[in-house]
């Protein structure tokens, strides 16, 4: 089916501003979260996890716990699926342990008791006996000879031999010469960068309430980015048909891709189906630290050759992320994303996998992007400094545009990248003076954004408002999305549309809400399952005319005779046909079932202002402005939220947060007073500027935006962070001790 | 006949070269097209891979037409957070 070419018109609704669907659910307390689910007979989950970073699991003596008459249920590894392979088993096992745990917070026992209490209490009546292993967590030790093993055999085909087992994965991309390319530049920066294991930091811990019978049929609630994924893997991992699972996602109180795979959810229904009873999981915060997935470290090399003019001759770059225990880290993300803001003669990226003792990466927006930003755009700062150049005229010399190669191998399609440029050279923010002590940084990000599996449908009802279902779970403001682009399409008001996430059991499957696909994908299944009932909705209104289909077009709402020939005929609204649809011919109803293959990269270009206390090193982003093309803001509302909430998380990321890890290789510092994410007084006023470069393969242009917006800001901070303490800051996070260290050791240097 | 520009990683599994031609009008025959060439490159192409026609990402499309002349780039396969 052929989608391309985004349609330039004057909209309606779209691009307007109306209240959120979901706001006074969320502002009253009514909004129905994981935790927010109940079942009559309902029993409480708890999961025993392991206090080893990696251990040999001797025994499990479940005996007393089981004799605790508040314990209706005790499951183990044993009582999951067998057979399973490749990722199903990597999920598994990071569920649940086997012979082996493998990080600290790895789960290896779970009990369903008559109450949450009673249900942690009865873990302790579990004794596991485990032989300790030696460990590993950083992600350059894991690479060294004679590191600990993770497990033996893990590495797929693309890993040179002789290398060590933690090595999992290898990739590579990029054309030209590069040594030919440095040859030819007046400066050349190699510098090695690294950055701490972050978590998504969603403020909803994951919860979900489970039952499955004996007779392999179940229901599953649950705080997810995607249940319909989560009803196929759940169904692999309890070994019952997907299709006998139905699957409910909750409200969600923050994903951020952390929520694209499961952690409780199969624990709960194997729990359910040997009680034979409601089994409910809430995570504590302690919990999501140990158990769920963080996004990778990172430890990077780059080199980047540059003539005095700024124009890039060459580009390298070299990528070691860890993804804990398990093939997983998105190194091929950091090694592609890293340079695709430039359109480059000579460029390669390598990039490695390597497993450590920690738990398993799961996605965190644009997974993989952010790092290499960081390390490219540092370079390319430190550049511009040495050779006294701007940093966004260099940056715009370099730009990738239509018909660049980009480092990852294609052509580019229409692009936004230089408009992104050319709004921030114009924003006062750019030539805005600084305090004494501060620092300006600026970088650009770029990201893939996705499609995937999407199905809709869209129904009317009697009065002539419309309910439409979708499969992806609004993260983000979809569904007032949706909302608007049903209603231009239609040519009725905002407010006659309601918006359902629709179960498993009732739309066709649908992909994980991820890759900043929603709006793009759900939203491009919208205008054509809107368009879908308007040829109904005509076809009807020629039936009662007596002419042809063909006769009739839909205009503001209405169906029209399409001229004089057609005949000379009312318009029929929407409604009015609505009104008598049992009679003429049953229900209205439009579908689209799509993998639309139109995603539209998409970038953004930041710039920071920071201070920096030389005596305490504390940094500060005193000014921040995000400035990304969106294709076409649906919503500009939540188009700036995006924008807004990845440069907040970016400060945290670049600031403050990290995975501390002991000598003992435990997670010291599960919970948020000794993780600290930025509060409200750590942040500035951030501003943001949509620019609109319509992607040619969404009806209206719409490109993914709840991604790119978290690719500069690592790098756009540090460089404010280096420019205003004069020091080159190559370790994330820029806390207050790494960042006082390196004053002293620049001052004494 | 249509020209498949490799992943660089992947070029050893296909005697070392950058560009592979195959004789496909779609994105799943040009999967298999390289897979019967190349049965190293079965694995990672089992495992999922992305592919650009003409700058157009497929991120998973096997019946998307590719013609004689397009531009065609296998990917690592996307996916996002």
């Amino acid at each position: 089916m052929a989608l391309d070419g985004a349609e330039i018109r004057d909209f309606r609704v779209v691009g307007t501003r109306p209240v959120r669907p979901d706001g006074v659910d969320k502002v009253t307390g009514r909004a129905r979260f994981g935790a927010d689910a109940y079942a009559p007979g309902m029993l409480h989950g708890a999961i025993l996890r392991s206090p080893h970073p990696h251990a040999r699991i001797v025994s499990i003596d479940t005996s007393r716990a089981a004799a605790d008459p508040t314990v209706k249920a005790i499951v183990t590894r044993a009582d999951f699926a067998e057979g399973l392979e490749d990722e199903d088993w990597n999920i598994l096992e990071n569920v649940m342990a086997g012979d082996r745990v493998l990080y600290d917070g790895h789960a290896v026992a779970a009990v369903a008791a008559t109450s949450a209490l009673a249900a942690r209490d009865a873990l302790r009546l579990i004794e596991v006996r485990y032989e300790q292993l030696p460990f590993v967590t950083d992600v350059d030790e894991a690479m060294k000879p004679g590191a600990p093993v993770i497990r033996e055999g893990a590495a797929d085909e693309t890993v040179p031999e002789g290398m060590h087992p933690n090595i999992v994965r290898f990739h590579e991309n990029g054309h030209g010469d590069v040594e030919a390319g440095f040859a030819q530049a007046d400066l050349t920066v190699e510098r090695s960068f690294r950055t701490e294991a972050t978590h998504q930091g969603y403020i909803e811990p994951h919860a979900c309430l489970a039952q499955l019978g004996p007779d392999g049929k179940g229901e599953l609630w649950c705080c997810t980015q995607g249940h319909f994924a989560a009803a196929r893997v759940c169904a692999k991992l309890v070994a019952i048909d997907a299709s006998q699972l139905r699957v409910t996602a909750s409200e969600i109180g923050g994903g951020f891709g952390g929520k694209t795979t499961v952690f409780i959810e199969p624990v709960a229904l194997a729990l359910s189906r040997k009680a034979n009873r409601p089994v409910k999981i809430v995570m504590g915060r302690e919990e999501v630290f140990r158990a769920t997935g963080p996004t990778s470290s990172a430890s990077m090399d780059v080199r980047i050759g540059m003539r005095r003019d700024g124009k890039i001759t060459a580009a390298q770059g070299e990528f070691r992320l860890q993804g804990g225990a398990f093939p997983s880290a998105p190194m091929e993300f950091a090694a592609m994303c890293a340079f695709a803001p430039y359109d480059l003669e000579n460029v390669k990226s390598v990039g490695w996998d390597v497993m450590c003792n920690r738990p398993k990466q799961a996605a965190y927006r644009a997974p993989g992007s952010p790092m290499g930003a960081f390390a490219v755009e540092s370079v390319i700062d430190e550049l511009c400094n040495s050779l006294g150049l701007d940093p966004i005229e260099v940056r715009l010399m370099n730009a990738a545009k239509e018909g660049a190669r980009a480092a990852f191998g294609p052509k580019y399609r229409r692009i936004g990248l230089i408009e992104t440029l050319e709004a921030a050279k114009a924003h006062p923010h750019f030539t805005a003076p600084l305090e004494p002590g501060q620092g300006r940084g600026i970088s650009c990000g770029f990201w893939f954004n996705h499609s995937g599996e999407t199905s809709v449908s869209l129904a009317l009802s009697y009065d002539g408002t419309v309910s439409l279902s979708v499969g992806t779970p609004d993260i983000g403001g979809s569904r007032a999305s949706m909302c608007q682009m049903a209603a231009e399409e239609l040519g009725i008001p905002y407010e006659n549309v309601r918006t359902t996430v629709a179960d498993t059991g009732s739309l066709g499957y649908n992909d994980i809400s991820h890759g900043s696909r929603v709006t793009y994908a759900s939203g491009l299944a919208t205008i054509e399952a809107a368009r879908d009932t308007i040829d109904k909705l005509c076809h009807r209104a020629a039936q009662q005319w007596g002419i042809d289909r063909e006769a009739v077009y839909w205009q503001d709402g209405h169906a029209k005779p399409s001229g004089p020939n057609a005949g000379e005929f009312e318009p029929l609204s929407l409604a009015e046909i609505a009104s008598n649809m049992g009679a003429t011919g049953g229900p209205i109803a439009g579908h689209f079932e799509i993998t639309p293959q139109g995603a539209g990269v998409s970038f953004a270009t930041h710039i920071v202002d920071a201070e920096v206390d030389r005596e305490t090193g504390a940094a500060k982003v005193t000014r921040y402005t995000v400035v990304q093309d969106a294709g076409k803001a649906i919503h500009p509302s939540y188009v700036e939220g995006q924008f807004q909430g990845g440069a907040a998380q970016g400060i945290g990321w670049a600031l403050n947060e990290e995975y501390v890890y002991g000598e003992d290789g435990r997670l010291q510092n599960p919970g948020f007073l000794d993780y600290r994410v930025p509060v409200a007084s750590d942040l500035p006023f951030i501003d943001t500027v949509i620019v609109e470069v319509p992607n040619p393969g969404h009806p209206y242009g719409v490109r993914g935006v709840g991604e790119t917006s978290i690719c500069p800001p690592l790098a756009a901070i540090a460089n404010a962070v280096s420019n205003a303490a004069d020091v080159r800051m190559t370790h994330l996070p820029m806390s207050p001790p790494r960042l006082l260290k390196a004053i002293q050791e620049n001052a004494v240097g | 006949m249509v020209e498949v520009v490799l992943w660089a990683s992947l070029r050893r599994f296909a005697d070392e070269n950058a560009v592979v031609v195959v004789d496909a009008n779609t994105v799943g025959g040009v999967l298999k097209g390289l897979v019967e060439q190349y049965p190293a490159l079965k694995p990672h192409i089992d495992r999922g891979v992305s592919m650009s026609v003409d700058g157009r990402i497929i991120a998973s499309g096997l019946n998307e037409s590719v013609a004689r002349d397009s531009e065609v780039v296998l990917m690592q396969r996307l996916k996002g957070g």
